[in-house]
């Protein structure tokens, strides 16, 4: 099967500064992949290239290919490729002025949809993908800041998921997380691969080793290796990831 | 130190107070039905209060969108040279004394007149109030806006735009609502502004004994009868100056205190 997304000789920068160099890397439909590393390698610019978040920065560009389903993301308008690989950041951020519920319509409202039941029914599907709904059902009408962190950031999964999109790009997400909130967005990750395709960025190497199925190792801004995730942690090919994942650096 | 600070909010306050004393003890002597019913002309403020009001709304309908787009292109779109350019002669247009506005917005339309492209007539009248009191409360709102959607964290524009939303739809229904409270005071605030201006009315506006006359008509305004009132000869023309010296304050207070009513209403809501 050919992969959801393939990358091929990625290179991004922010102004003269090179992120992330010549990467080529596939990520596999309906599977979870993790890209680990220590801070500052170029994971997030990695993912943000895939949905062409880098260039809202000012003076960031990106160079060689993304692949979608063999279509070229740079070829498309921003808005469908982001429409198609949906983003859930660091920190949770629910849109302050929004509901609940508004907050999880807000991806398919701002983009034209009006009919109300389509929004109800995509409202309670995603908060029901998200593992939110039991806990918000009655209170829909809230301000999307009155919840916890977790559940904020389950929020923003659920937001993500409404617009429907095919890849689920994940910067980090537990890392403001207590460990109760963050076992809840793994197992949340782990039901997610049944219907879209997961890419998480994590520095926490236990997390990529929970829920991924394939992981790659970035230093640098160089991918240094990719491969399943159990045999990238028993057996590493490079001495560079062997010396990451058991800690000598990092 | 505590006493110190103490010591200079007091005689910070003194001004203030004093004012609000007098304006009230003085002015509430001539409030009567008829001070508000009566035209200028005739001792009352009626129409000075009536073509405040229409400059006001006018000059708002005019400044607020002009302005808050101005504060929206500064804030989002003006991380270059064009857009320091323009926060630059923004700042300058805010310092720029009013009664030179006023000059501004005289010469205008004596020029515009002089080649035929309007009236004459528009020389004096409410229109050039009004493009003279937009020329001060633009740049005010711009920079109010700027400064209000610039606190919104990058984070809410950057999970907007993830969801594939178009730019512009993304500053106007998610950044923008949630500035809101501060773009809404600064708005305020800017009204309130140029609701006290005399300087660019004197030679736009000039007065009026009459209620409002036309577009291309002088009209009376609070500030420009305080200032007329308070110069005239007899001493219940002076009277009068205090009680519509009082009428402008609390409006001007009623409009500080909605600003504050609008973000305690939308903190409410949260």
């Amino acid at each position: 099967m050919p992969p959801k997304i393939h990358t091929e000789k990625l290179s991004a920068w922010y102004g003269p500064k090179r992120a992330i160099e010549d990467i080529t890397l596939d990520f596999e439909e309906h599977a979870v992949s993790a890209i680990i590393g220590p801070s500052g390698c170029g994971k997030s610019t990695l993912i943000r290239c895939l949905n062409r978040m880098h260039e809202t920065i000012p003076k960031a560009r990106a160079e060689g290919k993304v692949l979608l389903n063999d279509e070229d993301v740079y070829a498309l308008p921003a808005v469908t490729v982001r429409r198609r690989i949906g983003m859930v950041f660091q920190k949770a951020n629910p849109f302050p002025t929004m509901s609940i519920y508004e907050n999880v319509a807000a991806g398919l409202r701002l983009n034209g949809v009006r009919d109300r039941d389509k929004l109800d029914v995509a409202v309670l599907e995603s908060l029901k993908q998200a593992a939110l709904w039991d806990e918000v059902k009655d209170s829909l009408d809230k301000s999307g800041a009155s919840l916890s962190g977790g559940q904020q950031q389950r929020l923003c999964i659920a937001r993500a998921l409404a617009v429907r999109p095919e890849v689920l790009l994940m910067d980090e997400p537990c890392s403001a997380l207590d460990p109760i909130a963050t076992a809840k967005i793994e197992d949340l990750i782990f039901d997610l691969r049944k219907d879209y395709t997961v890419v998480i960025v994590t520095h926490n190497m236990q997390q990529a080793a929970r829920v991924a199925d394939t992981t790659a190792f970035l230093y640098l801004g160089k991918l240094i290796e990719t491969a399943g995730t159990r045999e990238l942690f028993e057996r590493p090919k490079e001495t560079l990831t062997e010396s990451y994942i058991t800690g000598r650096f990092g | 130190m505590n006493l110190g600070a103490f010591f200079c909010v007091v005689i910070a306050l003194i001004p203030l107070g004093s004012l609000l004393f007098e304006a009230t003890v003085r002015g509430i002597r001539s409030i009567s039905p008829g001070f508000f019913a009566l035209t200028t002309a005739n001792g009352g403020i009626g129409n000075a209060i009536q073509g405040t009001l229409i400059l006001i709304g006018l000059t708002a309908a005019i400044a607020l969108p002009v302005g808050i787009l101005t504060g929206i292109y500064l804030a989002e779109y003006g991380k270059n040279r064009v857009g320091a350019a323009i926060r630059f002669f923004v700042d300058v247009m805010t310092q720029i004394p009013s009664i030179v506005v006023g000059i501004f917005a005289f010469s205008l339309l004596l020029e515009l007149g002089a080649i035929g492209i309007v009236s004459s007539r528009l020389v004096f009248s409410t229109t050039t109030g009004v493009i003279a009191l937009s020329t001060i409360m633009i740049p005010f709102v711009a920079r109010t806006s700027e400064e209000a959607l610039r606190l919104v964290p990058i984070s809410t524009r950057e999970s907007a735009l993830a969801l594939g939303i178009p730019r512009y739809r993304a500053i106007l229904r998610v950044v923008l609502p949630s500035a809101s409270s501060a773009v809404i005071t600064g708005a305020l605030l800017g009204i309130a502004r140029v609701g006290g201006e005399t300087a660019p009315l004197l030679m736009t506006c000039l007065g009026s004994g009459y209620w409002f006359e036309g577009l291309d008509q002088p009209c009376e305004s609070l500030p420009h009868t305080i200032y007329v009132f308070a110069l005239g000869p007899d001493s219940a023309l002076n009277q009068a100056a205090w009680g519509a010296s009082l009428i402008l304050v609390l409006m001007m207070l009623g409009i500080a205190i909605a600003s504050r009513v609008v973000i305690r209403l939308r903190a409410g809501t949260r």
